[in-house]
């Protein structure tokens, strides 16, 4: 085996709605070098964020083999998937997901204190964090309520939130899909700089071929299958 | 950090918080307000009964302590006490029960004085004519009655003659003969109050009362007033206990409601948390903190709630009820608030605990 951080083989994901199942998965076969940049396309229902749903440990496989950094997602009980979430992965969606009750600031520092304060506290690390929000360019809105922030700027914290714990997956699904022209390719661009500096790996889920261009490759889906 | 987010989310429904702290309050207040006016209204039963200035007191043969039945005992009994060694003064009391718990208590107003020190007119002045009654403070601000209203029972109007400072013995008196005629008792006592010319001799004259009068009641003040509390009345004490059962219900009612509401609305919050890794404990200790701080908040509130109860009850009843603050139930309140609050948060807790974050999070 190479020293692929992502490997999926033969993935399937059904849901079942009442007496219906759903095949969102049926057999996806995928591998992600550390440091690549994936933008992730297809049509709507094709079973996308299923996909990411299941890389991040938000939801049990039903079949196949996930592999990430050697640990296999798909024979993991919940209490390891959740450890999964803490640990190795950080998301970002469309829809920000900020809490709205906590500053932006405390929105980031939650996602510290859920993966616990034993990791990375150290003077580095905060200098690295300082930087980091320094890059994203909301430094000085970190006091503020998501709602008093607009669109692009509650994306970057967003993005701030998933990457504090150093994940080494970035999982963002159409992290643009709310936002203008503008404010879309601040973003992009700085998940580019991200991946380039800190070599952070990232799967971003988008329907805008535009958006797709700024990743390294494209991975195409349809019908629960990559094409 | 969780206590940041507890914090702010209270904040951010604080109409929901004040609604559902006060609720909390009203159940605590309950508890509070209910032993408050137990302990209360007993605790000035016995300073009226001390009031009355004696320092023995002769029930007839057969009677309890605490009841005011009229099993009465003849009234040469009084002659034969004050001839009794250290006794200064002796009177008879006649107690008639005019409905509810209210009664009319008949005095030889001379001797009566004697032993009480004497009333302390604040309007008025004692019996003059045939259907003059006297009444105290309490009584009199509770009906709104001033010197010459008119009070009817017995079967009779009465005219309020005098009304005197609250705490000797009763609230509305009458001439003993009266009251012994009126209810077919001419004759008869009730009660016999005793004041000795030294309290030192207490041992002494009651030894020699018990071996004169052997089946009489016979107790020093003391024994008499001990005898008035919540122990003794166990109706009452399982009153307070339904009042706390129902108390739980209330409060687990209201923060079941309160925080399933919270759940329901915050799927999404509960969602993102998830994806951020939270464990199901994480979460449930969120919901478990958010009430504990509602049911503190309420019994806070509870607690300030019963000064409020119990201004209006020295206000408009003081003449049926009084309540005291009684601080030492404020732990016990509090904590059946939280007993319920907590109970009511376990169900929400567990649904939120359990959701499903890829339903929280792609649906809107
Ligand atoms: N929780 C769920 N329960 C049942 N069916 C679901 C659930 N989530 C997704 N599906 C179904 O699974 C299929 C794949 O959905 P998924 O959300 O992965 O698609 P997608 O590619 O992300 O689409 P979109 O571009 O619209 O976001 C769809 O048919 C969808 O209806
Ligand atoms: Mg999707």
């Amino acid at each position: 085996m190479s020293d692929a951080l992502i490997e999926i083989r033969g993935l399937k994901k059904t849901y079942r709605m009442g007496d219906i199942d759903v095949h969102a998965l049926r057999g996806v076969d995928l591998t992600v070098e550390r440091g690549e940049f994936i933008a992730v396309c297809g049509p709507s229902g094709s079973g996308k964020s299923t996909l990411f749903y299941i890389l991040g440990g938000l939801t049990q496989a039903t079949g196949g083999q996930v592999l990430i950094d050697g640990r296999d997602l798909t024979r993991m009980n919940d209490s390891q998937r959740t450890a999964i979430r803490r640990e190795l992965v950080g998301f970002v969606f469309q829809r920000y997901n900020l809490l709205p009750t906590l500053s932006a600031a405390d929105n980031i520092a939650m996602a510290r204190y859920i993966a616990g304060s034993s990791k990375f506290r150290s003077k580095q690390d905060t200098e690295w964090f300082r930087q980091t929000l320094e890059l994203l360019g909301v430094a000085h809105r970190l006091h503020h309520k998501p709602r008093s922030l607009s669109g692009g700027e509650q994306q970057r914290v967003a993005i701030a939130r998933a990457i504090v714990n150093h994940p080494v997956l970035l999982l963002a699904d159409e992290p643009t899909g709310n936002l203008d022209t503008e404010n879309s390719e601040t973003v992009l661009k700085l998940l580019v700089d991200l991946n380039e500096r800190l070599g952070q790996t990232i799967l971003m889920i988008t329907h805008n071929p535009e958006a797709a261009a700024y990743a390294h490759r494209i991975v195409n889906m349809r019908d629960g299958r990559i094409v | 950090m969780i206590n940041k987010l507890v914090i702010e989310n209270l904040k951010h429904r604080w109409v929901r918080t004040v609604l559902s702290a006060t609720a909390v309050g009203v159940q605590v207040t309950m508890i509070l307000t209910l032993v408050g006016v137990s302990y209360g209204t007993l605790d000035d039963l016995s300073r009226r009964s001390r009031g009355a200035g004696a320092d023995i007191l002769i029930r007839p043969p057969g009677s309890s302590i605490i009841s005011l039945s009229t099993a009465p005992m003849p009234e040469k009994i009084l002659d034969f006490v004050r001839s009794m060694p250290h006794v200064a003064v002796a009177t008879g009391t006649i107690v008639q029960p005019i409905g509810g718990t209210n009664s009319v208590t008949g005095i030889d107003l001379e001797s009566f004085e004697k032993m009480s020190g004497g009333f302390r007119f604040l309007s008025g002045g004692p019996f003059r004519n045939p259907e003059d009654v006297i009444i105290d403070e309490y009584w009199a601000r509770q009906f709104r009655l001033s010197v010459g209203s008119p009070m009817h029972f017995m079967d009779r109007t009465w005219r309020v003659s005098g009304i005197v400072e609250p705490g000797k013995l009763a609230r509305i008196f009458l001439p003993l003969k009266l009251v012994q005629e009126l209810s077919a008792n001419t004759g008869k006592l009730t009660m016999v109050y005793v004041k000795l010319d030294d309290p030192r001799h207490l041992a002494d004259a009651m030894a020699a009362l018990k071996n004169q009068l052997p089946t009489y009641q016979i107790y020093s003040i003391e024994e008499f007033v001990s005898q008035i509390s919540v122990n003794n009345l166990p109706q009452l004490k399982t009153f307070i206990y339904v009042v706390i059962g129902v108390a739980v219900v209330v409060g687990f009612l209201v923060v079941f409601l309160s925080m399933y509401t919270a759940v329901l609305e915050r799927t999404r919050e509960i969602g993102i948390l998830k994806s951020l890794g939270a464990t199901p404990a994480l979460i449930l200790g969120i919901l478990i903190r958010e009430t504990i701080v509602l049911s503190l908040i309420g019994s806070v509130f509870g607690i300030l709630f019963t000064y409020g109860t119990r201004w209006a009850i020295m206000r408009f009843v003081p003449g049926s009820l009084n309540q005291i603050i009684v601080p030492e139930w404020w732990p016990v309140a509090s904590l059946v608030a939280l007993v319920g609050s907590l109970l009511g948060a376990l169900y929400p807790g567990w649904i939120a605990a359990k959701q499903d974050p890829i339903e929280a999070l792609s649906y809107e």
